[in-house]
């Protein structure tokens, strides 16, 4: 069994630092003979400058998996609409919910369809959105012509109108039975209001209503000399890499590229990847994985709530700037330094509020905003586990709980299985807080008296003590109930002393690099992975574990596949046999 | 159903801008089929609606000891005493899980509201209750059914129209207001009524949308089709509530538009909890009063209630958990109090709509309402002994002031009544041991 110390392994900033520091970082965390499967703070590789076409020539071949529409998240819908009609339209209102299943709200929303309510409130925010975009500022841009008269219809100029902005909105080209009855729709209430910008606001707001705006509805064509699939038609492939890398619609370049076919080979489908893998703004992209990956969608609908007696310094504000923090930490560790994930459990580079400076009792310069800041070698805390965002989300209102935490790591940061509690079972044990069962690990510690409990508990609970020394909204304590806590564990064989020992091991468990890239699978795919892909997942993790799991190499490899670009077909209904 | 008018008929009719006044024989063709519903206040629009409680009650305390009229309430149920008379409570039924899982808090509520126990985690594969009736009812008010949930969460719902499709509950109580009362509703106390001609274009242009969907549809396999149709739904839906807009004002005598909440503080701390169902009950008593839905559901916990005293470290939900059962008590007094603070609400929800007068009688009495529960005994999530009770009288369709006990028999039953008494044909419901075929003819008028 090893023994991991918290240690301090700082990601180096600058590319040109990382060659000088990766001998001593190897040495810091102590992994001698573990080889590259101790992740640390870095490895000593770096990725490739761009994505060779035979990038899977090794690759084993992929059976992909089914095809089905997928609804926009909150995200992908303000987002796109922001990108076709402009910055400074107001998406006001709630959308429809974005429902979680196997883990992330992408893989939900291949599931979701739109209630009565929800299509309310998409025709309100469509109305308004139409409404801001045709009589603001952006009217000229979007607008490719003028009308004979300002005050009634003029089919021609709405025609063109409808096919410009239109193709932008359903991210492909339209036909004449799209044009035409959004022309019917602009030349009825151009009539009757007397007004041709009135007729442009209902065709407009008739498209943010189309199901293929609503929904990503991906065309597939006969894949040649593949008969068992079909693969994803270009234009069908900007939509998939847009909404993947930069949580948006296809900006015109790729739309264009997609139009002359130029995402199905292998080639210029590297080159355009490699675009917009450069551009800043995959940084929207990897920051809505972690969003869903680690439930922040809690955070950002004000549903992370503490008991305003016990936590008065907690605040909206406070856990609002607590899931920036790690958003940009791991934005800033994986794609800025182009480090490798395991990193993420040991760096000491955070960034700092003001708000969060007095939580973490640090001082912070800057009077708005967040700054870099790296905490002092020694300090108690390493590593995103450590991070306020977690901690206060996996943590009761009023109690902190390693076994909700110890419950996420082991299911979201390992991929691994916790079997559901089992019914019948008498808990009162855990709630008697006088004598010698003052801090959690007391409590909890009942557990292991009983059979039914102690398997299942034993997988979550000892990770969580390990993170007992910060509070529900993730607060430095030494002691709870007056009793000192000892936040000492072991992870998968691996023992540790503290919550910084505990990021250690999880830097170097080899189970966490696996469970980033099945996950990001999922997010990519939308789905659950299929048997024929597997072989490819752990091809892609030798591979990784050898090079390092640096994310945009892993986002290069799944893009590239089969299993982005094609599939067997389309998804049967529940109930039915898949055909 | 509303009768088929040709579209260029109506802009025709209203484009004119002119005064209407209310009842225009033109706009007649825009007022429900079953006009005698709205006509003088005669007969009234019967209305089915659900009521929900997390984390259950303590069985030997709830259920009264007595059968019948003359029941005693049981101290579980002390907070009843001034409805008792509205209340019904059954008493017994089981979820019957063949063997199946039981997954905490979860199976035995879906499985009740479904008829169907279902193998997975939150897994349904039938439409919840409220659904089956309101496909029925609500096809001529503006709203197909709310949802309202006291809790903040507007994902937390047990209006299921599919595996896919759950109706989320409006959590914001402005909000409702907003959507309920405000641009698109029809004040009939705001003097003479003039149909937005833009009401009309709105209804009009939603017919692009619809050809969408129809040109989609061979494309798709199954499973994106079966949602579509649900799109199709949601966008039929908007077209009725622009329809019953167009119309006019409601037809209603106790009509009148609320005045608007003032501010409002979510969450589940308990205090939050009741001032939200509060407003919300009250909303609700006033979108009732004025046919804006003849279906509704009223969540006040989840069922792992999140309800917690201010200052608390530890929820209801886990209380009943880690609270030992006190040995002279006999039962767990601190997760209890939150079971009692439910009835205490529903009590209030109850006789909120009780003192709201309709026609001869009350507004209560041209409802019924389903109250229930995701567990009787939290604490082993036990699903035998579920606490159901209804509140209301259908429009005369039922008996009130009844205890029924049931002991055994299936939960489904209750949900099988449900829907018998708002008229919809159906002889049986459920599946396996959940499947039924007798209403709870006790209550029965």
């Amino acid at each position: 069994m090893r023994r991991i110390r918290g240690e301090m392994v700082r990601s180096p900033r600058r590319a040109g630092l990382r060659w000088l520091l990766v001998p001593a970082l190897v040495a810091a965390i102590g992994c001698g003979g573990g080889g590259g499967s101790t992740g640390g703070g870095g490895t000593p590789t770096t990725p490739p400058p761009g994505t060779p076409p035979d990038l899977l020539a090794d690759a084993p071949a992929i059976e992909p998996g089914t095809a089905a529409m997928r609804r926009l998240t909150e995200v992908q819908y303000k987002a796109s609409i922001a990108d076709v009609l402009g910055d400074d339209v107001v998406v006001g209102g709630r959308v429809e919910l974005d429902d979680r299943r196997d883990g992330f709200l992408a893989v939900g929303s291949s599931f979701v369809s739109v209630t009565p309510a929800g299509f309310e409130q998409y025709d309100g925010i469509a109305r308004s959105v139409a409404e801001q975009a045709i009589r603001g500022s952006q009217r000229a841009a979007l607008v490719p012509c003028e009308p004979v008269a300002a005050t009634g219809a003029d089919d021609a100029c709405a025609r063109e109108f409808v096919r410009q902005v239109g193709r932008r909105l359903l991210r492909r080209p339209l036909d004449d039975g799209d044009v035409e009855s959004r022309v019917v729709v602009a030349r009825e209430t151009a009539s009757e209001l007397g007004s041709f910008d009135a007729g442009l606001e209902a065709a407009l707001a008739t498209l943010l209503l189309s199901p293929e705006f609503l929904f990503r509805i991906e065309a597939t064509e006969p894949d040649p000399g593949r008969s068992d699939r079909e693969r994803y038609s270009s234009v069908a492939m900007a939509s998939r890499l847009s909404y993947l890398l930069w949580n948006t619609t296809p900006d015109e370049e790729l739309l264009a590229a997609a139009e002359r076919d130029e995402l199905l080979d292998d080639a210029s489908l590297a080159a355009h990847l490699d675009r917009m893998l450069d551009s800043p703004r995959l940084e929207d992209g990897v920051r809505v994985f972690f969003d869903d990956q680690y439930g922040f969608d809690q955070i950002a609908q004000g549903l992370v709530r503490k008991d305003a007696t016990l936590f008065p310094a907690f605040s909206q504000a406070l856990i609002r700037d607590a899931r920036e923090q790690t958003l940009l930490t791991a934005t800033d560790h994986l794609l800025t330094e182009d480090a490798d994930y395991r990193g993420l459990f040991t760096t000491r580079r955070l960034f700092m509020s003001r708000t969060l400076g007095v939580v973490y009792q640090v001082p912070v310069l800057s009077p708005a905003g967040f700054e870099p800041h790296d905490l002092p070698s020694g300090s108690d805390r390493a590593g995103i586990l450590t991070h306020l965002s977690l901690l206060a989300l996996y943590s009761q209102p009023g109690r902190s709980s390693p076994t909700l935490r110890g419950k996420f790591v082991r299911e979201v940061l390992l991929c691994q299985d916790v079997p559901p509690p089992p019914g019948n079972i008498d808990f009162s044990m855990f709630e008697d807080q006088s004598g010698d069962r003052r801090t959690a690990r007391d409590r909890l510690r009942a557990h292991n008296d009983n059979q039914a409990c102690a398997g299942c508990h034993a997988l979550m609970d000892p990770i969580g003590f390990g993170l007992e020394n910060m509070d529900s909204m993730g607060a430095w304590r030494a002691s709870e109930n007056g009793a000192e806590i000892d936040p000492s564990g072991q992870l998968n064989g691996t023992s540790y002393d503290d919550a910084v020992g505990l990021g250690a091991a999880m830097a170097g468990d080899p189970l966490v690099g696996p469970c980033l890239v099945q996950s990001f699978f999922r997010f990519a795919l939308g789905r659950e992975i299929a048997p024929g892909e597997r072989a490819f997942l752990d091809w892609m993790n030798a591979r990784l574990s050898e090079r390092g799991y640096h994310l945009r190499e892993i986002i290069r490899l799944i893009v590239m596949s089969d299993a982005f670009r094609s599939t067997s077909g389309p998804r049967a209904a529940a109930g039915e046999a898949r055909s | 159903m509303t009768r088929a008018i040709s579209r260029r008929t109506f802009l025709r009719g209203t484009v004119g801008g002119a005064a209407i006044s209310v009842g225009l024989p033109l706009l007649d063709c825009f007022l429900t089929g079953n006009g005698d519903a709205l006509a003088d206040g005669g007969a009234l629009p019967v209305r089915f609606g659900t009521w929900f409680w997390g984390c259950g009650m303590n069985p030997d305390r709830w259920i009264p000891a007595v059968e019948g009229p003359d029941y005693e309430l049981s101290p579980e149920l002390q907070a009843l005493a001034p409805v008792k008379q509205h209340v019904n409570v059954i008493s017994g039924l089981n979820t019957i899980l063949d063997g199946r899982a039981n997954y905490p808090h979860s199976t035995g509520i879906l499985a009740n509201i479904t008829g169907t126990v279902s193998g997975t985690e939150g897994g349904v594969s039938a439409p919840s209750v409220d659904v089956l009736i309101s496909r029925e009812i609500g096809k001529t008010t503006r709203f197909r059914s709310i949802e309202m949930a006291a809790t903040g969460r507007p994902t937390q719902t047990y209006s299921i129209e599919s595996e896919a499709v759950r109706n989320a509950s409006a959590v914001s109580p402005l909000e409702l207001y907003a959507r309920i009362f405000g641009a698109g509703f029809a004040d009939p106390n705001a003097g003479s009524f003039v149909p937005d001609p833009r009401l009309v274009l709105r209804r009009s242009a939603l017919s692009a949308i619809k050809d969408d969907v129809a040109r989609l549809e061979g494309r798709l396999g199954s499973h994106d089709r079966q949602r579509l149709d649900q799109y199709l739904t949601a966008i039929r839906q908007l077209e009725l509530q622009l329809d019953v807009s167009l119309s006019g004002p409601p037809d209603l005598d106790a009509c009148r538009k609320p005045p608007a909440p003032r501010g409002e503080d979510l969450g589940t701390d308990l205090p939050q909890t009741r001032a939200t169902h509060e407003m919300m009950t009250e909303l609700l008593v006033f979108a009732l009063l004025c046919d804006q839905t003849r279906v509704f559901n009223m969540l006040f916990s989840w069922s792992l209630s999140e309800l917690r005293l201010p200052g608390a470290e530890i929820n209801h939900h886990q209380l009943t958990h880690d609270e030992g059962v006190d040995q002279d008590l006999g039962y767990q007094p601190r997760a209890t109090e939150f079971a009692l603070a439910s009835m205490d609400a529903w009590a209030g929800f109850v006789a909120r709509l009780a003192a709201e007068p309709e026609g001869a009688g009350s507004l209560l009495d041209g409802c019924l309402v389903m109250a229930h529960s995701d567990s009787s005994f939290a604490k082993s999530h036990d699903v035998n002994k579920i606490p159901f009770m209804t509140a209301g009288r259908a429009g005369g369709r039922i008996r009130t002031g009844l205890h029924v006990a049931l002991p055994g028999e299936p939960a489904s039953r209750m949900g099988l009544t449900m829907q018998q008494v708002m008229g919809l044909q159906v002889g049986d419901w459920g599946t396996g041991s959940m499947q039924v075929n007798r209403a709870i003819d006790a209550i029965l008028a």
